[in-house]
């Protein structure tokens, strides 16, 4: 047990490293994109709207599992080549942005217009309403479905494993069928992973009360 | 260049394998319903130790990604004496993860219903069990539909996870027609279009369904 854990203690460390890494950076890129996605869909032409509506139904359509197949394994039939760890990330990216669009959606759909008209009536340019009114007020209404979906993202990382992503599974799998112990690793795997969600959730739940503790208080 | 030749001659292996996906994600949804109702009951039980287990059980299915539940029941089963072929054991794992996200949809439907309804019930002397059968469970359905075909949906796409344990549905199949043609690039976009086209199927059906119990 211990001689296991010494041979393969730090490639499970690696692994997790990976897993937080391709999280966090698929969490980050993807509302990003899913933010200038929306703004595109709410500001640009109005003929945008129906490869973004396209783009977020193929997306939300299909599982993650092969939209990284098309990527990872297609992706070079198009000429985009790219190792297992960026195809990784990328595909989170794509994968999250396509969600994160909807939840914003709902968001900005629920700023009062009159507050949008008011400033718009004072002469806030464009990018001062979206990044003085809309988007705060959006955050308080959109805040819990972000983190909800934030924590979705992290169990999703371990798919990553299936395109060869050195993370914390592949590194676990790979273990596995090095010592010809099954059970036991992924039963750690499992619980590990829980108490990673349950951590992670409860600081999201912080988050979300740190945002909208005024709101609670008032009804 | 992108071949539509590659596509059109796998199709109909693609499709076959659908039967596996659906198959999956059907018997998962309904095993996650009747396992849900059980836990969502236990959610609601007046003893704490119920409550307690029935929380235990939605925090573990919800905090852990489907992959590594399947892969530890593919490697636990047969530890612990159960032989079981790796289709049932995937659906079995499908459908105790379902549960767990069902039982809080059913859980928020039914604190929709009015707490009279029950009292109503318990007052002309209907038994607890009927009460749940009769009353709650069937509104908690209704009001619960459109969370439950949205979890059937998510239940398709999980479904190609069930690669991992060796079950030739759509994912698993695109892999071999993939590995065997070099044509990765036209062959998951199929099969990505086949999941597509079963969800707006199943999100349609849905609506309809909607519009049908809404008096």
């Amino acid at each position: 047990m211990m001689e296991t854990l010494h041979r393969y203690g730090p490639d499970l460390l690696t692994g997790f490293g990976f897993t937080l890494l391709s999280w966090a950076l698929g969490t980050v890129l993807g509302l990003a994109l899913g933010f200038v996605i929306e703004i595109a869909r709410r500001f640009g032409p109005r003929a945008l709207g129906y490869p973004i509506r396209a783009y977020v139904e193929f997306i939300r359509g299909t599982p993650f599992l092969v939209q990284l197949f098309v990527l990872y394994y297609g992706g070079p039939l198009i000429g985009l080549r790219l190792d297992a760890l960026p195809a990784g990330i990328l595909g989170l990216t794509i994968y999250g942005s396509a969600y994160f669009t909807e939840i914003l959606r709902a968001g900005f759909d629920a700023v009062p217009l009159g507050q949008i008209e008011a400033a718009r009536a004072i002469g806030f340019r464009n990018t001062t309403i979206v990044m003085r009114i809309m988007v705060p007020v959006m955050m308080v209404s959109a805040l819990p479905a972000l983190v909800n979906f934030a924590i979705i993202l992290t169990k999703e990382t371990v798919i990553l494993s299936m395109i060869t992503v050195p993370e914390i599974m592949f590194q676990t799998q790979t273990m596995m069928s090095e010592t010809f112990a099954f059970v036991t690793p992924i039963l750690i795997l499992a619980l590990f992973f829980w108490g990673f969600i349950e951590t992670i959730s409860r600081f999201g739940r912080r988050l979300e009360r740190r945002f909208t503790h005024y709101l609670i208080d008032r009804t | 260049m992108f071949s539509f030749q590659t596509i059109i001659d796998n199709f109909p292996v693609l499709l076959g394998a659908a039967r596996y996906t659906l198959l999956i994600s059907v018997l998962g949804c309904i095993e996650g319903l009747i396992l849900g109702a059980l836990i969502c009951a236990a959610a609601l039980s007046p003893k704490l130790w119920l409550r307690r287990c029935a929380a235990l059980y939605v925090s573990f299915f919800r905090g852990v990604p489907l992959l590594i539940q399947l892969l530890a029941a593919y490697y636990l089963l047969p530890v612990i004496g159960i032989n079981v072929p790796a289709l049932v054991a995937a659906v079995l794992t499908v459908g105790l993860c379902a549960a767990a996200y069902l039982a809080e949809v059913l859980r928020g439907s039914l604190n929709a219903i009015p707490k009279g309804q029950a009292e109503a019930a318990a007052a002309i002397g209907m038994a607890p069990r009927d009460v749940w059968v009769r009353i709650l469970l069937p509104q908690a359905l209704k009001i619960g539909l459109p969370a439950i075909v949205n979890e059937l949906i998510l239940l398709v796409k999980a479904s190609s996870l069930v690669t991992v344990v060796g079950i030739v549905e759509i994912t698993r199949m695109s892999q071999s027609i993939a590995a065997a043609t070099y044509r990765p690039l036209e062959i998951y976009l199929a099969a990505a279009f086949i999941y597509l086209a079963i969800n707006l199927v199943i999100a349609q059906a849905g609506r309809i369904l909607e519009r049908r119990l809404t008096v």
